[in-house]
């Protein structure tokens, strides 16, 4: 990604107008302006505009929820702890989410994300690590995350590996360590802090809401608030020009991607409270369900745009499907298939309203090159 | 006889345990099987040693409780005979690299191939090609569509698992005087036909007492999917009276579900038997009440009657002179009247 090359460059930047990387101090201070216009997103408005509607959708499944089950929802105490509910089980793929936004928005993709979380699971679960304590679990999940994260970077920048191939070899091969290492026996995890995480509520909201949102706020200072952020936009918008501007492209991928990687071993730590257990097969296709979150959310797939409010609002939206699905006891597979239809509807009106297809195309093909 | 049987078994717990010891010391996640999950035929002239047998076996490399004991036991097995070779190739990841291993298997010329199939309908082939060459075939667990592809199928009972824990849960309703029942269910991956098997027998045996499932969510067989298939059981259904969920393994994160929703009001069956869900059991102290058994030692029983087959002889209770061509295991009830007796069968 990092190595596009020059020709490239003038088209892509003939189709990212707006985002042309903050060289000078004038532009930097011109999109802190905006920033400041809009707290969803500092780009003009087209984010919230976005947040709205995925609002929007969210409000109408409620509704929906509503009027197919009446009895539910008339019970007040009920639709609190559903609501609650919603957020817990949003709030592992929440986390892996921001990582991943990060990642698509610097240009990107991490597929690896799941085999992460089964990876950094399975090792802070191994026998060898709770001997040390929930310390020691955490610390290992932590570090487990960040140093695949950095493998991945690495592979990609200095490797020179399309990030489709790195992070889908490194899909396979984590989840083929994590097997080894749990010998492919679910590992029950007995430690009372890490298992309580998931059952501890902090004024009557579940701990591990309050880590999603700490996640998010951070995901979103960093994206909106700091120079790490706008490089990243610099980067997935305009890798070359990026460069030009004395960006160090290699090393913010190493970090993006260490970014993501770290944001799975928090989420691993969560997924293994949860289930008070780890196992090679656990996290199962959570890099689509990140992706098509920060997708809906309205991150651009080929990089430079995207927020944390709306991949945030992503996963809540899927979490409140299966929720929906759930309670009128229909079946997964429908689910899913209204899943798919969501995401291919997103991305439609994600086009329609950016760029006109002969656009799209000519970007298409400038990334491909 | 009998001194001879229990010093061998001896010998052999010992020789298990003391390895377990040693592994539990090493590495921490390795389980060897209990002496228990494997056995030398006790009775008659099968357990002397006879004409020597080498066993080819092939069992999915799954990431599954369930399969790793499948595989241990059916090593173990081999191990406490002496006229037993083992070739063990691992299946790999789909159909396509299992029948890869398997041709390389056959080229070895083994006296009788054991194997696990991803799927009995896709390598049904292979079990027609390894017959008509001459080997013997034994299939474990998913069964082959033509009967003409294998010597002997061994099995487990999907749709008596749904019967036993349909029984049970009727029965533990009607000692409670429960009526009306709103009975949940949370099955492994639902486009299996094991699964399918298993929701059927399940639903049948309800529906002959007039009852019905009020709300099933599958999960994936691992515990993280059973915790949120289970959260959204409890959300559908405010009070619950009984849930069958199909797999121990996924068993541990409903229970930690359970625990986190503090839902406490039903009882619960599970799946398979696992040791943790029989300590479960036994202890008496969660909702899982029961399970029904799916028990991976029938890799070991695969072993011994391959040996068998590969010797010409039938097994001694029975009068026929050759081993039978299927054997379907029961699915049985563990209680927490029972459970002492099971645990040593738990994986």
């Amino acid at each position: 990604m990092s190595d596009t090359t020059p020709t490239a460059a003038p088209e892509r930047a003939a189709g990212l107008p707006a985002q042309s990387p903050p060289v000078d101090p004038a532009e930097t201070a011109k999109a802190d302006t905006s920033a400041r216009l809009s707290w969803w997103r500092g780009d003009g408005g087209e984010g919230a505009k976005r947040n709205i509607g995925l609002l929007a959708t969210l409000v109408v499944l409620v509704v929906i929820g509503i009027l197919t089950r009446p009895d539910l929802y008339g019970d007040a105490s009920w639709v609190w702890g559903n609501t609650l509910t919603i957020l817990k089980l949003a709030s592992v793929v929440g986390v892996v989410t921001v990582g991943m936004t990060f990642v698509i928005i610097g240009g990107g993709i991490d597929l690896s994300v799941g085999a992460i979380v089964a990876l950094a699971g399975v090792w802070c679960t191994t026998l060898a690590t709770q001997s040390y304590g929930a310390g020691g679990m955490i610390f290992s999940a932590l570090t487990v995350g960040l140093a695949v994260g950095v493998v991945n970077g690495l592979l990609i920048s200095y490797g020179r590996l399309v990030p489709f191939i790195a992070t889908l070899a490194m899909m396979v091969a984590a989840r083929g360590l994590a097997a080894e290492i749990s010998d492919k026996q679910t590992q029950v995890s007995n430690d009372t802090f890490i298992n309580g995480i998931a059952s501890t509520n902090v004024l009557g909201i579940p701990l591990l809401v309050y880590i999603l949102a700490a996640v998010v706020l951070a995901g979103w200072v960093l994206l909106n608030r700091t120079t790490f952020g706008r490089r990243t936009v610099a980067v997935g918008g305009n890798p070359e020009a990026a460069r030009l501007a004395g960006i160090n492209v290699r090393r913010h991928t190493v970090l993006l991607y260490a970014l993501s990687g770290l944001c799975c071993g928090i989420a691993a730590i969560m997924l293994t409270a949860q289930a008070t257990s780890a196992q090679a097969a656990m996290a199962n296709l959570y890099e689509l369900d990140a992706i098509a979150a920060a997708i809906i959310g309205g991150t651009l797939l080929s990089g430079g745009r995207g927020t944390i409010i709306g991949s945030l609002l992503g996963v809540i939206i899927f979490s409140t499907i299966t929720n929906l699905f759930a309670i009128n006891g229909l079946s997964t597979e429908a689910q899913n298939m209204v899943k798919g239809g969501i995401i291919v509807a997103a991305v439609l009106v994600q086009q329609v309203q950016f760029r006109s297809l002969s656009q799209f195309l000519a970007r298409n093909r400038a990334t491909t090159t | 006889m009998t001194s001879d049987l229990s010093r061998r078994r001896l010998l052999f717990g010992g020789a298990a345990l003391s390895a377990g010891v040693l592994l539990a010391g090493c590495t921490s996640n390795e389980q060897a099987p209990t002496a228990a999950q494997t056995k030398a035929a006790a009775t008659g002239a099968n357990n002397e040693p006879g004409k020597k047998v080498t066993i080819g076996f092939s069992a999915p490399a799954a990431d599954h409780g369930w399969i790793a004991a499948i595989t241990n036991n059916a090593k173990a097995q081999a191990g406490a005979y002496s006229d037993v070779e083992l070739k063990s190739v691992e299946a790999g990841a789909d159909a396509a690299a299992q029948r890869a291993a398997l041709s390389t298997l056959i080229s070895q010329k083994p006296d009788v191939i054991v194997l696990l199939p991803h799927d009995g309908k896709e390598l049904n082939a292979f079990g027609l090609e390894a017959m008509k060459a001459g080997i013997p075939v034994v299939n474990l667990d998913r069964a082959f569509p033509d009967a003409r592809a294998y010597r002997l199928q061994i099995k487990g009972d999907n749709y008596g698992m749904g019967v036993a824990a349909a029984t049970y849960i009727a029965e533990q309703l009607k000692a409670k005087g429960v009526s009306n029942p709103v009975i949940g269910e949370i099955p492994g991956i639902d486009s299996l036909e094991l699964t399918q098997e298993r929701s059927k027998g399940f639903a049948d045996t309800l529906a002959s007492l007039g009852l019905k499932v009020a709300n099933r969510r599958p999960a994936e067989f691992t515990a993280d999917s059973g915790q949120q298939a289970a959260t959204g059981l409890f959300q559908a259904l405010p009070k619950i009276d009984a849930i069958w969920n199909h797999d121990d393994d996924q068993g541990i994160g409903v229970l930690a579900a359970v625990n986190q929703a503090n839902r406490k009001e039903f009882f619960m069956v599970g799946g398979a038997g696992s040791k943790k869900a029989m300590e479960d059991i036994a202890a008496d102290n969660t909702v899982l009440k029961a399970t029904v058994t799916y028990s991976p030692s029938m890799a070991s029983s695969a072993i011994s009657l391959a040996r068998l087959i590969g010797q010409g002889k039938g097994m001694s209770d029975l009068v026929e002179l050759q081993v039978p061509k299927e054997i379907v295991l029961a699915s049985e009830t563990i209680t927490k009247e029972n459970a002492s007796n099971y645990l040593k069968l738990g994986f």
